[in-house]
């Protein structure tokens, strides 16, 4: 119970910590890894409620949920530096 | 037995790998698929209308374990407005689209916008919701940036942040939820909810996330220049549907997941935004130079007005007189869906013939695009709440409700928007019907005007007149 407090905790923290660089940080990119970092808070919060205790088995779905997290995370992270690049690009020139 | 509920979302998807994988073909499928989409979706309607609730546990998993699509008259109410917005929009398109090489991009996308449109509409599952919001963030954002400019991708970047920072958002607070009862059915969660810090949490997470995804004030600065910068069907569908979905899902857990715990104090903070949103929306359109941003900028009003209805629906003890007012915020919501998209679409259309949409300099259009000009004064209609149309109902309910519920200062706000929507939309009108004698040299194009038209006829004229059948999808008695 301890241990899963101590993640949900350091979750909670990483969420936080990523939205307020997302509000204060104007660069794009820093944007982007706070998105990021919120995303990793939430994922690693909601892999922790899959501990069932020492003897159960984990709770499968919430792996299930958060494999679909990342690959959603990835591919908008994806977007977003493709777009970025595209600025970057009409900037330049 | 045909499962219209799996057909809503799997039609629109088969379109867009049709289209990804033929794009030459991908004009003709599009429209297929579409048709058939918008088919699926009115059975689905005629089927709440006669048999109420409809549900599919796919492949015979059930919740907690299994995902469930589920419709009510309240879904459906939305996905029939939804899928006739698209399909209009998609007639327009064929038209619109010009050059290949957008073109090719533009049906996979929309299809994908519409698959995730459709599966919100019906989504019973939070995890689903979530997956969805994603899919139509990414394929509203991805359209929105369509045209290349740089005006447009900084929009559709911004966009895209403000929409990542909402769905993660709203994740966080799914987490909790799960963590806390250990499923994601929204039926089942209805039931397990306790009131709480982890409720409250989570209510405040989920809501708060979707409120960026809606654009009320202040959340809404993301929303002008990625509508106003967009292709005019993508712009359509941006602001009569996106945000309308989003706010569908706000309406979704305020009332079914969360009704017992949602407090007065929280329903008058949504409201007091919806009052500043009305205010500066409605002020900054008046303002607008542009056509499009001024149709962008009384989106961000017209959302405020639908938030104007929580805090007097949480006055009221369950009873006709309530839902006499979440109809009318319902008909306003189907209202606004129909009338921002036709005058999204006639902007459009405005745009591509004289070059330009800037306000100022629209004198002469109703000499070149009757038709178009026609639908503008329509689709202001509409906006402003003139008798006849569906918003003007749903206005006159939530005036009445207010002053039987002693909250006057509403009565205020709604009567200050109206008055500045009239001047949006007069100022508009004033320029499009002023008379000017050189004359554009665009000839009046039948497949992009009649879609707006018919979208303006019925926010106007259909809507003014069908307060009794949504009322009756929606379970409520008659309107009195």
């Amino acid at each position: 119970m301890m241990t899963q407090g101590l993640y949900i905790a350091a979750g909670l923290l990483l969420f936080f910590l990523g939205l307020w660089s997302f509000i204060m940080h104007a660069p794009v990119l820093r944007k982007l890894i706070a998105l990021n970092v919120m995303g990793s808070g939430v994922f690693l919060i909601f892999v922790t409620f899959a501990y069932r205790g020492q003897e159960a088995a984990p709770d499968p779905v919430p792996h299930a949920l958060v494999l679909t997290g990342i690959v959603v995370a990835v591919s908008a992270t994806a977007l977003a530096l493709a777009l970025w690049r595209r600025l970057e690009d009409q900037d330049g020139d | 037995m045909i499962d219209t509920l799996a057909l809503a979302v799997a039609l629109p998807l088969l379109g867009a790998i049709g289209a990804t994988l033929w794009p030459r073909r991908s004009l003709p499928l599009s429209l297929v698929a579409g048709l058939a989409t918008t088919a699926a979706a009115l059975a689905l309607t005629v089927e709440v209308a006669l048999d109420g609730v409809q549900r599919s546990d796919f492949g015979g998993w059930g919740a907690p374990l299994g995902i469930a699509l589920q419709a009510d008259g309240l879904s459906v109410a939305l996905l029939a407005m939804s899928n006739l917005v698209t399909l209009a929009a998609t007639f327009y398109s064929a038209e619109y689209f010009g050059d290949k090489a957008v073109r090719r991009h533009f049906w996979p996308l929309w299809m994908l916008l519409w698959a995730s449109l459709n599966g919100l509409f019906i989504a019973a599952d939070l995890f689903n919701i979530y997956v969805a919001l994603e899919l139509l963030g990414l394929a509203a954002v991805a359209l929105a940036a369509l045209t290349g400019t740089r005006d447009a991708v900084s929009a559709s970047l911004r966009y895209l942040l403000a929409s990542l920072l909402g769905a993660i958002t709203y994740l966080l607070g799914v987490t909790l939820l799960y963590g806390a009862y250990g499923t994601l059915d929204l039926g089942l969660l209805a039931d397990a909810i306790t009131s709480g810090p982890v409720a409250w949490g989570a209510l405040t997470l989920m809501i708060g996330g979707l409120l960026i995804k809606t654009a009320l004030f202040p959340m809404h600065f993301w929303l002008p220049p990625a509508h106003g910068n967009a292709p005019a069907p993508v712009s359509a569908a941006l602001s009569a549907l996106v945000v309308k979905v989003s706010f569908y899902l706000i309406l979704r857990l305020w009332f079914d997941l969360f009704g017992p715990i949602v407090t007065p104090a929280a329903a008058n903070l949504l409201g007091i935004l919806g009052a500043a949103a009305i205010l500066w929306g409605s002020w900054q359109a008046v303002m607008a130079e542009r056509l499009k941003l001024m149709a962008a900028y009384s989106t961000v009003a017209q959302i405020g007005y639908l938030f104007l209805f929580f805090p007097v629906i949480a006055s009221l003890e369950p009873s006709p007189a309530r839902d006499d007012l979440i109809g009318a915020m319902v008909l306003f919501a189907l209202s606004h869906g129909f009338a921002k998209a036709a005058l999204f679409l006639a902007a459009g259309h405005i745009q591509q013939c004289a070059g330009h949409d800037r306000i100022d300099d629209l004198a002469g259009t109703v000499q070149r695009l009757p038709a178009t000009s026609f639908v503008i004064a329509l689709a202001g209609v509409a906006l402003i709440g003139l008798p006849l149309s569906g918003a003007f109902t749903a206005k006159w309910l939530l005036l009445s409700g207010a002053i039987a519920a002693g909250q006057w200062w509403w009565v205020l706000v709604v009567l200050a928007g109206t008055l500045l929507a009239a001047g949006y939309i007069f100022r508009m009108l004033g320029k499009v019907f002023g008379f000017q004698e050189t004359p554009y040299a665009c000839i009046t194009a039948v497949r992009s005007e009649v879609p707006a038209l018919l979208l303006a006829t019925t926010a106007t004229l259909v809507l003014g007149l069908a307060a009794n059948p949504l009322w009756f999808l929606l379970g409520f008695g008659d309107l009195r």
